[in-house]
């Protein structure tokens, strides 16, 4: 390589590692910033510096202490709503795409146009119905009416596994079907074990999703002893001129456990992503 | 519920009391019969052909259903033709006035639906047990033994496994999904809005297409509506097109050659991803406020002029166009970064042997690779930012207001105007209306596209 070569790619480079920082900067600072609004002393968002010169902790516990928020209610409610979720959601969504990667039957391209189709309405345009039919079944306000409909919901993402799926050669199946294996048996003792980064994944998903949904939440649910994080945390910001570093606390409290698990398992992510690109 | 029944049975019936020691032709026209018999009560085809307890069941399931529908259908029907015809009133009664209850025509119309839901569903069973009791009676013909219940329980895992693990999700689907779209696509043609017509003091009716011609002709409605529109298509192209270039950038910064701890960068620049999108709109929304904002806070350090990031019209969309980078840049690169390492790598050598260049082998090898594989997400990126819902009602609520509109903001899309009009505005007609016109543009673009993409034409040949 010649000189003239070398010296430009070095130059390259160090633009490169420039903008590698700038962009650093920007997706850190708010992060950051909710972080130390969160041990700044006082309620206002205004500060004189970015990092409080006398840090407190008085917000994360009166998070838990206080009257007004039972922060630690709320944590858990959610915490139990997602989990279920997660597993009511992967099981119908791995059943979905399942048969619908693996069978030919009578009617199967026009179920999948018609997945498809549903997936393109606005979400809330069922609301109002599916308020109504909580209130027929009398679960207003409970928690099994935001696991059932968020579950219920799920099938219609079975896309990006049933891509998944479909990439698992059919000769897997066929060996152990020539063997004897009902349908079942290949399921369970060959394509579940198969596919776990694929249920990570949307295990991951699903629970992310009712952890942060808020808008069907807050329709549903009405009882502050009932709340979600999410709703509670709107309440929270929507009077955030009274009392914005204990938000910036909650905040940081719902964000952590989930964004270490994003980090820990990015790998599926990346696979789980993939997957779904190459397929469509 | 097994429909035809193909395996033929001739050894193993010891025990089973469906099954005749010794089989022997039955006289023609026994298929018939069959269906002719189940078409009058389920089951009794069955029990004429020997399969007893599978009859007893499908008896049993028709007592239910016509249970059911004898008592709801009538109404159901009445209900959703007329939606109610009388309304709350007090009437005197002796010498006091006693209040009436009257009917509550929304009530009516998703209580219509369900019963016609499930009378469509009993429909279709009575079609696949006929069907069934036909053709178990024509293997009695040629002289083959029904299966008994044990074996068609067999033969239904064998053969309809797709149905039996389609059933739970499907029936989930129908009911919390495909009822609530048909009840909202239905509302889009009556006039259920306050304050003349919400239940249950007054009864809402049926009025054809009046609320399409009121949106896109009527003044007060179509100028809100075609400013809303237009914005949200430029909404939805600007915030596609950023953050879809945008994470190619980040990506390809991050691989090219030369550039350490790729995994460090990786997983920084995950961390908007990995933040719930609530949090991260709540905490831009403060972030750039006007007032106190940090970064507002920051333009006048620099002598800057503050900027009125989320109350003036175009700083507004500027800023939502911005944060929506900052969580959707994340997305592209974690799934650029992916096909960047499924690219082969003599494709390169090759190109180097004849002299290419980077930024040669950039144009001609990577970025057509990247076009190629993420032609689909693109499409539904774009689908999913005209129905982009969190970034604007969390990061603006539509705002800054917008005295030319009927209950939209400047910043408002379709989706959130929809919002507004049914949940804070009770305008339920005209807010159905334009579900079914977001629906549209969406459909027909995804369905365009997707009829393009390797999955669905060629699915079959992956393997």
């Amino acid at each position: 390589m010649s000189t003239g070569a070398k010296k430009k790619s070095r130059i390259r480079l160090a633009f490169s590692y420039l903008l590698l920082i700038a962009i650093t900067i920007c997706v850190l600072y708010p992060t950051i910033w909710i972080v130390m609004s969160s041990i700044r002393p006082g309620t206002s968002i205004y500060s004189e510096s970015l990092i409080p010169s006398n840090p407190t902790f008085e917000h994360y516990i009166s998070l838990f202490t206080s009257k007004e928020y039972q922060y630690g209610l709320w944590y858990w409610n959610t915490l139990k709503i997602a989990f279920c979720n997660m597993v009511f959601g992967v099981i119908l969504v791995v059943m979905t795409a399942y048969a619908l990667s693996r069978f030919r039957f009578y009617g199967r391209k026009n179920l999948m146009s018609g997945m498809l189709v549903l997936g393109m309405f606005p979400g809330f345009m069922s609301m109002i119905a599916v308020y109504i039919l909580l209130m027929q079944l009398n679960l207003l306000d409970t928690h099994l009416a935001l696991i059932l409909v968020y579950s219920a919901g799920a099938p219609l993402g079975a896309f990006v596994v049933k891509g998944f799926f479909d990439t698992i050669p059919k000769s897997l199946e066929e060996s152990a079907r020539i063997d004897g294996a009902t349908h079942w048996t290949v399921f369970r003792k060959i394509m579940l074990p198969l596919s776990k980064p694929m249920i990570t994944y949307v295990g991951l998903m699903t629970f992310a999703g009712a952890w942060g949904d808020f808008i069907f939440a807050k329709l549903v649910i009405r009882s502050k002893e009932n709340y979600t994080l999410a709703i509670g945390l709107y309440d929270m910001v929507n009077n955030a001129s009274t009392n914005f570093t204990m938000f910036a606390a909650g905040a940081v409290l719902i964000a952590v456990p989930i964004a270490l698990l994003y980090l820990y398992l990015q790998r599926f992510l990346v696979e789980g992503l993939t997957a779904g690109a190459s397929k469509g | 519920m097994s429909t035809t029944q193909s395996v033929s049975t001739t050894a193993n019936h010891t025990n089973s009391p469906s099954q005749e020691p010794s089989p022997m032709k039955a006289s023609p026209g026994t298929g018939k019969k069959a269906a002719v018999l189940s078409a009058l009560f389920w089951g009794l085809g069955q029990i004429f052909n020997r399969q007893y307890l599978k009859g007893i069941l499908l008896m049993l399931l028709e007592a239910v259903g016509l249970f059911y529908l004898i008592n709801n259908l009538p109404r159901a029907v009445w209900g959703i033709y007329t939606l109610g015809t009388q309304t709350s009133q007090f009437i005197k009664v002796g010498k006091v006035y006693k209040k009436i209850h009257g009917d509550h025509s929304i009530h009516l119309l998703i209580t219509g639906l369900i019963t016609l839901l499930v009378f469509f569903i009993f429909i279709w069973i009575y079609v696949l047990v006929v069907k069934d009791a036909k053709a178990v009676g024509k293997l009695r013909e040629e002289g083959k033994t029904p299966n008994n219940f044990l074996e068609s329980v067999a033969y239904v895992k064998e053969t309809k496994f797709a149905y039996l693990f389609l059933a739970l999700p499907a029936t989930a689907v129908l009911f919390f999904t495909i009822m609530p779209i048909i009840f909202m696509i239905l509302l889009a043609f009556t006039n259920y809005s306050a304050p003349d017509h919400v239940p249950p003091e007054k009864l809402v009716s049926w009025v054809g297409f009046q609320n399409f011609v009121d949106l896109l002709q009527l003044g007060t409605w179509s100028g809100t509506f075609y400013g809303v529109l237009t914005w949200t298509i430029i909404w939805a192209i600007l915030a596609t097109v950023t953050c879809y270039f945008g994470g190619i950038l980040v990506a390809l910064l991050i691989q090219q050659p030369g550039v350490k701890m790729k995994t460090m960068w990786r997983t920084i620049f995950i961390i908007p991803y990995a933040i719930p999108q609530l949090l991260s709109f709540l905490i831009m929304r403060n972030m750039f406020n006007g007032e106190f904002g940090p970064i507002n806070q920051y333009l006048s350090y620099f002598g800057l002029g503050k900027l009125p990031w989320l109350s003036d019209p175009f700083w507004a969309k500027v800023t939502v166009l911005v944060v929506n980078m900052w969580v959707g840049i994340p997305v592209t690169m974690v799934l650029v970064i992916g096909i960047l390492t499924t690219i082969p790598k003599d494709m390169y050598e090759a190109a180097e042997v004849d002299g290419a260049t980077a930024w040669h082998k950039f144009k001609a090898i990577t970025m057509p690779m990247i076009l190629y594989s993420t032609a689909p997400i693109l499409i539904g990126q774009f689908a999913g930012n005209i129905n982009n819902f969190n970034v604007i009602f969390l990061l603006t609520n539509g705002n800054p207001p917008n005295g030319d509109y009927q209950y939209a903001g400047s910043t408002d899309l379709l989706v959130t105007w929809l919002y507004k009009l049914t949940l804070d505005n009770n305008k339920y007609n005209i807010a159905a209306a334009i579900g079914i016109i977001i629906f549209i543009i969406v459909a027909s673009l995804s369905i365009w596209s997707y009829r393009r993409t390797k999955s669905f034409k060629e699915e079959d040949m992956i393997q």
